[in-house]
């Protein structure tokens, strides 16, 4: 019987999902109502200049990368089973475009953190 | 017959082949005692109201897993559920969702027994043991690892309440998959790897998305879930390892 | 092929809309669907990238528009959505794993929730309270 390879996308939905669980509440909270609101952090945490020193970091870069990139992947196997659950049978086209939309992503997180340099 | 006897109306979805185009509900109106079953309230719907009603039964205990049927719309078998928790009103009894109705309540099962074989349900000894070398050893603590796995009694319930083997019946099933992790993780055994070629398929245990609805109507507490899903993680791992670990190896 | 078994007919029911049959499906999809606004979060953080590569006045801009109302009030509905996802996913973890031995006993799979739950508490406030302290 053929072997599946759900495998390469079920550990990425597992990281991302395990990611997400541990650092998704204060991320979201840091970066959309702490911040901008100055609720117990300073504004300044996000500033230009500190956010490009951040992202220029290579622990930055891990960082950023690893929370856009798991997130989506993580987003992207439970949304194509959505689809799947729902009735909605676009078969391996929706698997292709769903799949190939999170590589994008991925791809242009990527380039954007080395565009920014070291 | 009705002297302290309470009565239920018990809607039946019929369908005789011979003569019926679509299942439709038929419904009866049971003088039932508080510690009646609703398979005896079929029992006496076949023996004093309609002796065309057609259903499987044997044990009456929860052990034999005939009965399996939908009890106002949850998997579950006809001897373990008692009638005085719907009344006063009604219910409705349907065949076990995600199998074809052969006839009224019995459901064709084909598909589920020829999957049964297909994961080698029984021991593959690791070292095969001569008569005169005696009986194959295990620790409680090894027989705990797959105790919860070996109650199962094939009833069906899961079946009938896994989404997954109802869009798609080319997935094995949690009844089946939780079977096939009973053997592996039994310390006698050593087929793994031969169960593993299907456990590694998307028929395998990459066709479950964790709904754990198996779990939930299981009247075993097997858990099917959990044999399956502890599984996907090993088979990751056999996935990424496989081509640099030796051949014959595959877990 | 005798006449007995020419009569057979077996009939199959449709499955579409399987999930409105039980709340237990629907509580399930809505748990897949908070995956959703996941995927949402990753891609307002990948647009302040974008606006990061794109100069101080650009990025200045996006951190403009995540003090808006409107804003404040998606990252309100997504703190919810992703602490539920911190429950849910240590919901299912233990279904997961292979049975966790304690001190002999087996540990129960709503004690292992329990130790997740506690984990994602622990360390989602461990970064606010770090970052809570870096006051520039």
């Amino acid at each position: 019987m053929k072997r599946s390879n759900e495998p390469v996308f079920w550990a990425l939905f597992g990281a991302g999902g395990m990611l997400s669980a541990l650092t998704g509440v204060a991320l979201v909270f840091v970066t959309g109502i702490g911040v901008p609101l100055a609720l117990l952090l300073s504004p300044e945490l996000m500033s230009y200049p500190n956010m490009l020193a951040f992202a220029q970091h290579w622990f930055g870069k891990l960082v950023i990368f690893s929370v856009i990139a798991l997130f989506l992947w993580h987003a992207t196997l439970r949304i194509l089973l959505l689809l799947h659950d729902f009735g909605i049978r676009a078969g391996p086209a929706s698997a292709l475009i769903g799949n190939g939309l999170a590589l994008l992503c991925t791809l242009a997180a990527a380039y954007l953190l080395l565009a920014l340099g070291f | 017959m009705t002297d302290g006897h309470k009565i239920i109306e018990m809607e039946v979805l019929r369908y005789r082949p011979e003569q019926d185009q679509e299942p439709f509900y038929q419904s009866y109106e049971v003088p039932f005692l508080d510690d009646w079953s609703v398979l005896q309230g079929l029992q006496y719907i076949k023996d004093d109201l309609d002796s065309t009603l057609s259903f499987r039964w044997s044990c009456r205990m929860a052990i034999c897993g005939s009965c399996g049927m939908m009890i106002d719309g949850v998997p579950s078998l006809g001897c373990r559920t008692f009638l005085r928790n719907y009344h006063p009103g009604k219910l409705r009894v349907a065949a076990l969702e995600h199998f074809p109705i052969e006839r009224d309540l019995v459901v064709v099962v084909d598909d589920f027994m020829n999957k049964l074989t297909q994961i080698k349900p029984y021991l593959i000894p690791k070292q095969v043991r001569r008569l005169d070398q005696g009986e194959y050893l295990q620790t409680p603590q090894q027989h705990e690892q797959y105790r919860q796995f070996s109650t199962c009694i094939n009833c069906m319930l899961c079946y009938a309440a896994c989404p997954q083997y109802g869009m798609n019946s080319d997935f094995t099933g949690p009844g089946i998959l939780a079977l096939m992790h009973r053997y592996n993780a039994d310390s006698r055994d050593g087929g793994r790897a031969q169960r593993m070629e299907l456990g590694h398929a998307d028929e395998g245990v990459w066709g479950c998305t964790a709904v754990g609805y198996c779990s939930e109507v299981c009247p075993k507490d097997v858990d099917p879930a959990h044999a399956i899903n502890q599984n996907k993680m090993g088979s990751a791992i056999d996935y990424f390892l496989r081509f640099v670990r030796p051949r014959g190896a595959s877990k | 092929m005798s006449a007995q078994t020419d009569k057979r007919k077996p009939y199959l029911r449709p499955i579409r809309g399987w999930w409105k049959r039980d709340s237990y499906y629907i509580r399930y999809l809505a748990m897949e669907a908070t995956s959703i606004l996941i995927a949402l979060y990753a891609l307002i953080l990948l647009f302040g990238l974008l606006r990061l590569g794109q100069g101080e006045a650009a990025f200045n801009g996006w951190l403009e528009t995540l003090r808006s109302p409107l804003s404040v009030g998606l990252h309100s509905l997504l703190l919810l959505v992703f602490a539920y996802h911190s429950y849910s996913w240590f919901k299912v973890m233990p279904k997961t794993l292979p049975a966790i031995y304690w001190r002999g006993a087996k540990l129960p799979q709503p004690m292992i929730t329990r130790i997740g739950v506690a984990a994602a508490v622990t360390i989602n406030l461990l970064v606010i309270v770090v970052l809570a302290g870096m006051q520039s």
